[in-house]
């Protein structure tokens, strides 16, 4: 195969975003402009501080993007810097799902009951080109095309598989997301998303 | 590929019987579905291997009858014909008599069609389901009656009387999502069945319309710990097939490369091992090391864990020019290093108490279920495909085939952290010696393989992985099977854990070391 000498123009996420963080701390102010409460503003500074810094992921990995999650909990990226180390194994206990890698036709009832069973407030983070699309796998017949079919997705992290450092950047995007959230003043709770039922199948439904 | 004969569905069942008896035939080492279209029919394509003289013989079988296809069973020959004919009835819906187990393997109970047909459009009949998937204890089986018609009979996976509890999809130990239902009697394991097909992407169906070198990105993908020895599988299967002549300088590269990749494997085994067991600390060793492997990597192939490196006839880019140094650097570091691995986890009492003895797999077993790499040797089977048949460089180094005799999983643990020093020792003999030359041969845009069919195989990181191809001559392949190193495995867990306890499933799960995206495909 001979590859051709011509540098192609490679796609890539615009590297101004990745120091742009002013745009969402703008964002916050501009929401807190609208007059908040200072005492119940006040607290929801503390709480989402205090959640933001201490997310706690689910392992859940179906594929190689799992072992880059491995990597990040390993001495070298050590997410425990950003306090992500605490993984769950039991969805009861996890703040976000970190759905990394594909997810087949198959897996997709169980991933969304394991949506399902996570306390709220919940997150999800969609990692690599298969949970983002389908990947290099958009067009298997068993593939779910991108886990925003399924389950409302917050942060989307390309690559195959992502590199630490994207894995970084998108769970601190997430930290942002959470740092914005009211509880007690102001109107922006976590929207409600339109829910797709899942049906068990059980005797009463087979009738 | 050495001709393949044909035998009729009547004949087949004692044909198969009178190899195993008189040529030793006793490894299964593939088994394919084929859909030849309208005149060639619904058919199978056996691969054997002799393990005492290393012969190969392949075998075609076909049936005409498109609506009820049925062929013979071989799963009382090799053991591993079960997990094989339940894919293929699975993907092309041949019923196999006299089997006793014909549920489908990877997709759901409720699938309709048969996806690997040629005429068949799954997308079509199946959406995406979300109802949950119920789960059959009975299975069917057909039979032949004396008289020659047909009787349907239900066997009992789990009957109501017995305690099943279920691990997975989604758990820790099963590295991945593999499901297993295990029948407990208190703490002991009776029964387990392995379900699979959580990470089935139908990577075979994609590569039929896919062209050749687009096939590679996937190959990558299913083990995703192998990923230099897997596309090394298909460049050289597809190189063989048009009758291509690497380079030695690709020969080299690729060699080192695959030895690296092994390395890194099996640091990561030995750090999951430690995980599942409870211990943290020699997770950290693992993965401290592995990542200086990961470095080495990603300075020449750009990736960290999936490299797309091999391209047919050469490879993508030439070694970076840190690249012997930061080898010869880590080599002398690693062995420095790894008696840290052993003092803390090898020469641990708990160790010990959680895995000698324990998981036993006797060498008959391992071979009637296929169980190469790590798993096969520790239960004293030289399956070592670089010895057995040399690719790349193998024949012109020294090295030693890591066998051990017990079957356990704390041999199955060492095989693996004696094969990190052998192929230490490989690579310190060919890293000097990298010969100038081109690093990809020049071949046209466009590639046709020549009609016909073509195998290759490599040592994987966990097992004999193999390639089977079937070109009709145009630039996508007619038919690509890959044969998974971890399947066997799994199909072995039954045999391996019975009337062991509980907890030791999650230490054997550790032991055994497959990858579940390859498993599924």
């Amino acid at each position: 195969m001979e590859i051709k000498k011509k540098t192609p123009k490679i796609k890539s996420i615009p590297y101004e975003e990745f120091q742009d963080n002013e745009t969402l701390e703008n964002m916050v102010k501009e929401l807190n402009a609208g007059g908040a409460n200072i005492v119940l503003g006040a607290l929801d500074d503390v709480v989402n501080w205090g959640r933001s810094n201490s997310l706690w992921p689910l392992t859940f990995a179906t594929s190689c993007c799992g072992i880059e999650f491995m990597a990040l909990g390993a001495a070298r990226y050590d997410m425990a810097r950003f306090g992500f180390e605490v993984a769950r194994s039991s969805p009861r206990q996890a703040d976000m799902i970190m759905v990394c890698g594909t997810i087949t036709n198959k897996m997709a009832p169980v991933l969304k009951r394991l949506y399902d069973q996570m306390a709220d407030p919940k997150y999800v983070v969609a990692v690599g080109g298969c949970a983002v699309s389908g990947g290099p796998f958009k067009k298997s017949f068993h593939v779910v095309n991108g886990v925003d079919k399924i389950i409302p997705v917050d942060v989307y992290i390309p690559g195959c598989p992502p590199r630490p450092e994207s894995f970084f950047y998108g769970m601190m995007q997430l930290q942002r997301k959470v740092k914005i959230e009211k509880f007690f003043g102001g109107r922006n709770k976590k929207e409600k998303r339109e829910e797709i039922p899942t049906t068990f199948e059980t005797e009463e439904n087979k009738k | 590929m050495e001709e393949i004969q044909v035998i009729e569905p009547v004949a087949l069942h004692g044909e198969m019987l009178k190899l195993r008896k008189e040529k030793q035939m006793d490894y299964l080492v593939s088994l394919v579905g084929m859909d030849w279209g309208d005149e060639g029919g619904l058919g199978v394509v056996y691969l054997l291997r002799s393990t005492l003289t290393g012969e190969n013989v392949s075998i075609k079988t076909a049936t005409k009858d498109r609506v009820a296809p049925e062929l013979p069973t071989v799963s009382d020959i090799w053991k591993i014909a079960d997990f094989y004919e339940r894919e293929v009835f699975d993907f092309y819906g041949i019923v196999f008599i006299n089997h006793p187990d014909m549920r489908r393997l990877y997709l759901r109970n409720d699938w309709v069609g048969y996806p690997f047909r040629k005429d068949d459009d799954p997308e079509k009949e199946n959406p995406l389901n979300m109802t949950n998937e119920s789960t059959d204890d009975t299975t069917p089986e057909i039979e032949f009656n004396p008289d020659g018609t047909i009787k349907k009979q239900e066997n009992v996976i789990f009957d109501d009387r017995e305690y099943v509890v279920n691990i997975g999809p989604q758990h820790p130990s099963t590295h991945g999502v593999m499901r297993f239902r295990v029948s407990l009697e208190g703490e002991t394991i009776k029964k387990i069945d392995p379900l699979c097909g959580y990470i089935f992407r139908a990577i075979e169906k994609m590569d039929e319309s896919l062209t050749y070198p687009q096939t590679l990105a996937l190959v990558d993908r299913m083990d995703y710990l192998s990923a230099h020895q897997n596309r090394h599988a298909l460049c050289m299967c597809i190189e063989k097939a048009m009758g291509v002549e690497v380079s030695p300088r690709v020969q080299y590269i690729r060699t080192i490369m695959d030895e690296l990749q092994r390395i890194d494997s099996h640091l990561l085994f030995y750090a999951c091992l430690a995980m599942d067991l409870g211990g943290l600390t020699p997770f950290f060793y693992g993965f401290r090391d592995r990542e200086k492997i990961l470095d080495i990597f990603e300075e020449t192939c750009g990736g960290r864990l999936i490299m797309n490196y091999n391209t047919i006839g050469g490879v993508q880019a030439d070694i970076h020019p840190n690249f012997v140094k930061r080898v010869k650097e880590f080599i002398p570091y690693l062995r420095g290093v790894i008696h840290e691995y052993h003092d803390i986890f090898t020469n641990n009492v708990i160790v010990r108490e959680r895995l000698v003895g324990v998981g036993l797999l006797s060498r008959e077993d391992a071979i009637s279920y296929g169980c190469t790499g790590g798993t096969g040797r520790a239960s004293g089977w030289a399956c070592d495909v670089r010895k057995r048949m040399p690719y790349g460089l193998y024949d012109k180094v020294d090295f030693k085939e890591i066998v051990y005799k017990e079957g356990d999983s704390f041999a199955r643990y060492m095989v693996r952290m004696d094969e990190i020093m052998e192929s230490m020792k490989i690579i310190e003999q060919l890293i000097d010696n990298i010969p100038e030359g081109p690093y990809q041969t020049k071949m046209k845009p466009i590639i046709r393989v020549p009609e016909g069919t073509y195998s290759a195989f490599v040592e994987s990181s966990r097992g004999e992985f193999g390639v089977f191809l079937e070109s009709h001559g145009d630039k996508t392949p007619y038919r690509l099977h890959y044969r998974s190193t971890g399947l066997p495995l799994v199909a072995a867990i039954d045999t391996i854990c019975r009337d062991t306890k509980i907890a030791d499933l999650i230490a054997i799960n550790g032991s055994i070391d497959y990858v579940v995206p390859d498993i599924d495909r």
